[in-house]
């Protein structure tokens, strides 16, 4: 063993040295267990997990998205919820979600078992998408100009607030939506 | 107190003291501890009001004292610290002068000026923006960004001067190798130019943007730019804090490090990984591609992680060899028991290990795969993360750095030593607490910076998250319990350097507690000892048994969170993707 020195000193001479049999088998472990993590998110749950980040997103107008949005409302609109449009989309078509400080528009139903895409934009600020089903929550990022493409299938009933959980201002703590799913 | 023109000589290290860079030290110090100061006020109030049973804040101071809380804390209380660090290792500890003592100083009002301004704006409501103030959002005033950019291009300089101090040590042929401590500091330095350089090139464009030069910022590509400085900075911290580590382990055990070379590759593994990893903060962005966010995350943050858990394993081992040579070698761990656990830097050293460790680096990993990130972005669990590397971690080996080099800087005697033992193991205390209360309730899907977290007054569609589920409000109590707890931690650290700063005992030979002397010596002597390197040889059995079980048990406990995490992504009602 080389005379070894203080952290805080310099050291003199030539101090690279082999490792010793404590390091050489911690860092085969280290190794071992970096490559496991690695194959884990690159080919194990690929292949098995049923939740995939597998977003999409493209560009968009926020001005043209708004529009899209409301056509969306208009068309499938079957009530309304504390002043909030209630809408059921087709079973398995596109979900229009438009963020605006501090409101989610509009109420989903959805229907169990069913697959949606989730067209979700922002018209003025950033916002965070939330869908809070404790203890557990999704959560993707929402930027004006940009749409997020999540496709999602509810496998349980009930009703699950939308939450925004990225900081739009003052009123960032009233920005509540819900997301309903029915047999 | 041999002064020689503009250099002292240390009577308790030996070393020769520049005295520009040690009024330099002083200055940024004392500025560091001011931020950490008001932070920490903010910090109580803050975990005062999202305790949703006190809930003391109105809604808008609330958001102002998040923004401010998080700028001070994450960059003025650290870069200052790291500045007076940086200054310490390329100067003072190779026993070298400052070269441009006016840079150091230019560097010094451009930090200082930045971050008054900034703090002001934020604390009167002008720029309640958040740390990450995102655009399209908006500060009420311009002058904040650029405020910010005086900040970084001051933060800049400081950091150039490091490189300059060493280069010229070295031309000057006062130095051969780096410290190891210095090397550590230099792998933070590289990092940090990097992530301010990343975040001018972000806030410039938002500063034009605030004064109406150029009509729009696009926010994507700002994320992108901003986390390089947002996530980079705190990997300037977690390079700084092992470096931290490294020399507290020498300061109080005489630890000396277990294998050179094996250490210096795991700071370079920081170096040229950690920063590429800083980009997980966009893995539920729109705008990137699946396969950029898996390599992002399974490829480059991991090599960084190798890179931790090497530290992980070579900083006990240093210690348990420095205290088995001193004697204490029956079993696997009579050295742990015979170590100075009543030395507030051992403590200190210990807390911020194990809490960084187990609850900061683990949720860091977890948090940052690409898949399980959607299940905890933005979320309380993220705070809750950050808090347990950045505080219960960086903030804490600080703090105990502190106790040994205030007395050395400023020549006086540590006061209220009880206080300062007990400061780590109460600070710890808190921040456990406060930690996994803080992260459960995120896992609950709590999300993170509201006033009111439960959405209880929202008047349309409101529902109280606490209704859903009431074991929230237990996690929050939580939250704000350990809160408290970790508060009148940080009081005590605050108490114990200021008190010794300003009505300590002047003397030439601090008193610094049971610090090894030859720490800064780079002869090995081992206390009591020959003077000779310890036997040799022994490379057939295990030098390190104590450690090595340790460090598996430690790496067991992260595979099982680690799959427990993949468990609970799985366990999602929905189907994503
Ligand atoms: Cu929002």
């Amino acid at each position: 063993m080389a005379s070894r020195v203080s952290t805080l000193a310099k050291p003199r001479g030539v101090w690279w040295e082999g490792l010793g049999r404590d390091e050489r088998l911690w860092v085969w472990l280290t190794v071992i267990w970096g490559v496991a993590m690695f194959l884990m998110i690159a080919f194990v749950w690929p292949l098995i997990g049923q939740e995939q980040n597998r977003l999409s997103s493209y560009r968009v107008d926020p001005a043209t998205f708004a529009s899209q949005a409301e056509a969306f409302m208009k068309q499938y609109r079957v009530g309304e919820l504390d002043g909030v449009p209630v809408v059921a989309p087709p079973a398995g078509g596109d979900v229009y979600l438009d963020a605006r400080a501090f409101a989610w528009q509009p109420v989903i139903r959805l229907k169990r078992g069913e697959t949606y895409r989730f067209l979700i934009s922002s018209r003025d600020v950033q916002h965070g998408f939330s869908l809070v089903m404790p203890p557990h929550s999704i959560n993707v990022q929402v930027l004006p100009g940009y749409v997020t493409v999540l496709r999602l299938t509810p496998e349980e009933t009930g009703e699950f607030p939308l939450i925004c959980n990225e900081y739009c201002g003052l009123g960032h703590h009233l920005m509540i939506g819900r997301v309903i799913v029915t047999e | 107190m041999a002064t020689i023109g503009a250099m002292r000589r240390c009577e308790v290290t030996g070393l020769s003291v520049d005295r520009h860079a040690e009024r330099l030290i002083m200055l940024n110090a004392v500025t560091a501890v001011v931020y950490l100061t008001i932070g920490g006020i903010l910090a109580l109030l803050i975990a005062l009001t999202r305790w949703q049973a006190v809930h003391l804040l109105a809604p808008q101071r609330f958001y102002e004292f998040v923004s401010t809380h998080g700028m001070v804390m994450l960059i003025f209380w650290i870069l200052f610290f790291e500045v007076a660090g940086l200054i310490f290792a390329s100067t003072v500890l190779l026993s070298a002068r400052m070269v441009i003592p006016w840079l150091g100083w230019l560097a010094y009002w451009l930090m200082l000026g930045g971050s008054v301004v900034a703090t002001l704006l934020m604390l009167s409501g002008r720029a309640t923006v958040m740390f990450t103030s995102y655009p399209p959002l908006r500060a009420e005033t311009h002058w904040y960004y650029a405020a910010v950019l005086v900040f970084a291009v001051g933060a800049i300089l400081a950091v150039v001067h490091f490189f300059l101090n060493i280069v010229a040590a070295r031309l000057r042929g006062e130095v051969e190798s780096l410290p190891l401590f210095t090397f550590a500091l230099m792998g933070a330095a590289i990092i940090a130019l990097w992530s301010l350089v990343s975040g001018a090139l972000a806030l410039f464009p938002v500063w034009l943007w605030t004064l109406g030069v150029i009509p729009e910022v696009d926010p994507g590509i700002y994320r992108l730019l901003y986390w390089g400085l947002g996530h980079g900075a705190q990997q300037v911290n977690l390079a700084a804090m092992v470096g931290v580590w490294y020399g507290l382990a020498s300061l109080t055990t005489g630890a000396r490090p277990l294998n050179e070379g094996l250490s210096r590759i795991a700071i370079v593994l920081y170096v040229l990984f950690i920063n590429m990893g800083a980009m997980h903060h966009l893995l539920v962005d729109p705008g990137l591609g699946t396969w950029v966010k898996n390599v992002n995350a399974s490829y480059f943050m991991y090599a960084a992680v190798m890179g931790s858990l090497i530290h992980a394993f070579s900083i006990p081992a240093s210690m348990e060899l420095a205290l088995r040579e001193r004697g204490y070698r029956r079993g696997l761990f009579e050295w742990l028991r015979r170590a100075p656990w009543g030395e507030p830097g051992f403590a200190a050293l210990v807390v911020s290990m194990i809490l960084f460790g187990l609850l900061g680096g683990i949720s860091g990993v977890i948090i940052g795969g690409p898949q399980v990130n959607m299940i905890s972005h933005n979320t309380l669990l993220v705070p809750a993360h950050f808090h347990m590397t950045v505080v219960a971690g960086t903030t804490t080996a600080f703090m105990g750095i502190a106790y040994y080099l205030v007395p050395l800087i400023f020549q006086r005697q540590l006061l209220f030593r009880r206080l300062a033992q007990w400061q780590p193991y109460v600070y710890g205390f808190g921040m456990l607490i406060f930690g996994i209360g803080m992260g459960l309730a995120g896992h609950w899907g709590v999300p993170r910076r509201h006033w009111d977290i439960t959405f209880s007054t929202a008047p349309a569609l409101g529902m109280n998250l606490i209704d859903l589920r009431p074991e929230i409000a237990v996690f929050l109590a939580m939250m704000g319990i350990g809160g408290i707890i970790a508060v009148v931690g940080g009081a005590m650290f605050v108490l114990v350097a200021v008190a010794t700063v300003f009505v300590g005992q002047r003397t030439p030979r601090p008193v610094v507690g049971r610090i090894v002397p030859e720490a800064f010596s780079p002869y090995p002597v081992i206390a009591g000892g020959s003077g000779e390197a310890a036997a040799s040889g022994e490379h057939s059995r295990f030098e390190v048994p104590g450690t090595l079980v340790i460090s598996v048990a430690f790496l067991i406990l992260f595979i099982f969170l680690y799959g427990f995490s993949w468990f609970e992504l799985s366990r999602v009602p929905w189907k994503i993707g």
